[in-house]
């Protein structure tokens, strides 16, 4: 069965696999409950046809890519410094594990309220999706530096800036990437949420608003962009942190896994 | 070569180093009352059984734990905090080297935080990389390297600092036989080449006889103490079948069953 282990022959059975379960599935329940492929593609291709499509993927992507990015750059030196100063982590800590079981979708109506209806109140929510996790991993990262690193820079001559410049930052940068990694996950979960709720445009906005016209194609083809951008991003961030950052210990599921 | 200015000796008088000092019940000390003089150019063993607080003297000399009472002096300096006058060179290279940096960067390191010019800092590198045997691995990572590189590459970043002081705690336990005998016979070489003062670490009697000139013998913990301290004439390189060594090795050896 080595040939079943071959990565193309893997992932075309499958996809194939879970076509005929769909395609099954669409005969059964009809093209209104479950559209099929073929249904799904023609949606599709209206979409791309008006233009609307690369237009919503487009917004989605640029709030995810603003939120997650300025999130993440705010979150860093936060963890950083809860990590590395023990006053502030004892007032943090508790803090960051009361706020971080509040997923963002529950602060849309106030974020709205707060940022107006604009673009800011989506990109503060993605901030807000991205910063908790960044933060917690990189804390977690600056607590696990080995006193022997620390100890045998102090004792080369480091001051305490460069200790963290040069010793607690190049540790923790495999923690700070997961968290990242991590961190785009829910900036897509809550930037569906909050273009469902107050948008005009974007991905969330077309699967929520494909139910007025009650076009489940539409749907589907949502959904599909929503997996796809997801997994080229992620993959694209995954093979910057093999080739940038190898020499930090960051690994990330490569093509072949044991 | 001429003397150093300093002398580079280490006083030590009456030092401890105790736990739950401001608890209820009773102060309990990890070494109590202490007394050590080492000489400058000296190689110094430490030797006793785990937990007889060796590393905690170690540490409190490299700066790295504070002393409850006592004294502890470096030419009439009293030690406070870690300086790059001594160096560390720890058990375990795994957890103090820097993966994310090769050979040549960590040996560069600590030239990298005081900011000599590159040009000096690789010709520093160079030749403390080839005094370890390690010429042709500057670019390899850590990780790459097998135990025993691993402590040469160690041994050469502190080095590499010019310390006056080698502080060694156990750093060859966790190699093979053959690797540690090794690294033992260049640590001496290494030593009578540069004339740093070195305090080493070992539970080891072997060891300690192989390596030092007076061995410190410590008492098992807790209050533990230096009991009696061995000279140790014997020429370098020791031959461990000379029957001097031998004797040596059972009076030690017969100190320990003792207690």
């Amino acid at each position: 069965m080595k040939w079943l282990e071959k990565k193309w022959v893997s992932v075309s059975l499958l996809w194939l696999g879970a076509l005929i379960i769909w395609q099954l599935g669409a005969l059964l329940y009809g093209p209104d409950v479950v559209p099929g492929p073929w249904a799904t593609i023609k949606g599709g291709k209206e979409l791309i046809a008006d233009g609307t499509l690369m237009q919503y993927i487009g917004i989605s992507f640029y709030r995810v890519l603003i939120g997650w990015v300025l999130g993440s750059l705010l979150a860093i030196p936060v963890g950083l410094a809860i990590g590395k100063v023990h006053i502030i982590r004892i007032f943090a800590e508790p803090f960051l594990n009361f706020i971080r079981f509040i997923p963002p979708i529950a602060f849309i109506t106030l974020f709205l309220v707060w940022f107006g209806i604009g673009e800011q109140s989506k990109i503060a929510l993605i901030m807000y999706a991205t910063f908790f996790i960044v933060v917690l991993n990189t804390l977690t990262g600056v607590l696990a530096v080995e006193e022997d690193k620390i100890r045998s820079a102090r004792s080369m001559g480091a001051g305490e800036w460069q200790i963290l410049l040069h010793v607690i930052v190049p540790a923790t940068t495999p923690y700070i990437f997961t968290g990242v990694r991590l961190a785009m996950g829910t900036s897509y979960m809550a930037i569906i949420g909050a273009e469902m709720i107050a948008s005009n445009e974007g991905v969330g906005y077309l699967i929520w608003n494909s139910r007025l016209f009650f076009r489940t194609d539409w749907i589907f083809v949502g959904l599909f962009c929503l997996g796809f951008m997801g997994f080229f991003t992620d993959r694209l961030f995954g093979w910057f942190g093999r080739k940038v950052l190898y020499r930090y210990g960051v690994v990330t599921a490569g093509p072949r896994r044991r | 070569m001429s003397l150093p200015a300093k002398q580079n000796t280490i006083h030590i008088e009456q030092l401890r180093k105790s736990y739950n000092e401001h608890g209820a019940g009773d102060i309990h000390y990890i070494i109590k009352d202490v007394n050590l003089v080492i000489k400058g150019g000296e190689f110094f063993v430490l030797l006793g059984p785990s937990g007889c607080g060796k590393s905690t003297l170690l540490n409190m000399i490299a700066g790295f734990v504070s002393k409850s009472g006592g004294n502890l002096k470096v030419d009439d300096v009293e030690v406070q905090r870690p300086g790059s006058d001594r160096a560390v060179v720890f058990q375990q290279a795994d957890s103090s080297l820097f993966p994310w940096l090769t050979v040549r960067e960590n040996v560069e390191f600590g030239l990298r935080m005081k900011k000599t010019p590159k040009a000096e800092r690789r010709e520093i590198s160079d030749r403390y990389i080839r005094l370890v045997g390690l010429s042709g691995h500057e670019a390899k990572f850590p990780k790459e390297l097998s135990g025993g590189m691993k402590q040469r590459v160690q041994l050469a970043r502190v080095l590499a600092n010019d310390p006056a002081i080698l502080l060694m705690d156990e750093p060859f336990g966790a190699l093979d036989a053959m690797t540690r005998r090794t690294m033992q016979k260049e640590l001496v070489n290494i030593w009578r080449e540069t004339h740093k003062t070195v305090i080493f670490v070992t539970h080891d009697i072997q060891e300690a006889l192989l390596l030092g000139e007076r061995i410190g013998i410590m008492s098992v913990g807790p209050s533990s103490n230096i009991t009696d301290i061995y000279d140790n004439t014997l020429p370098y390189p020791r031959d461990v079948a000379a029957p001097e060594f031998y004797s040596l090795y059972n009076r030690i050896q017969a100190h320990f069953e003792e207690e």
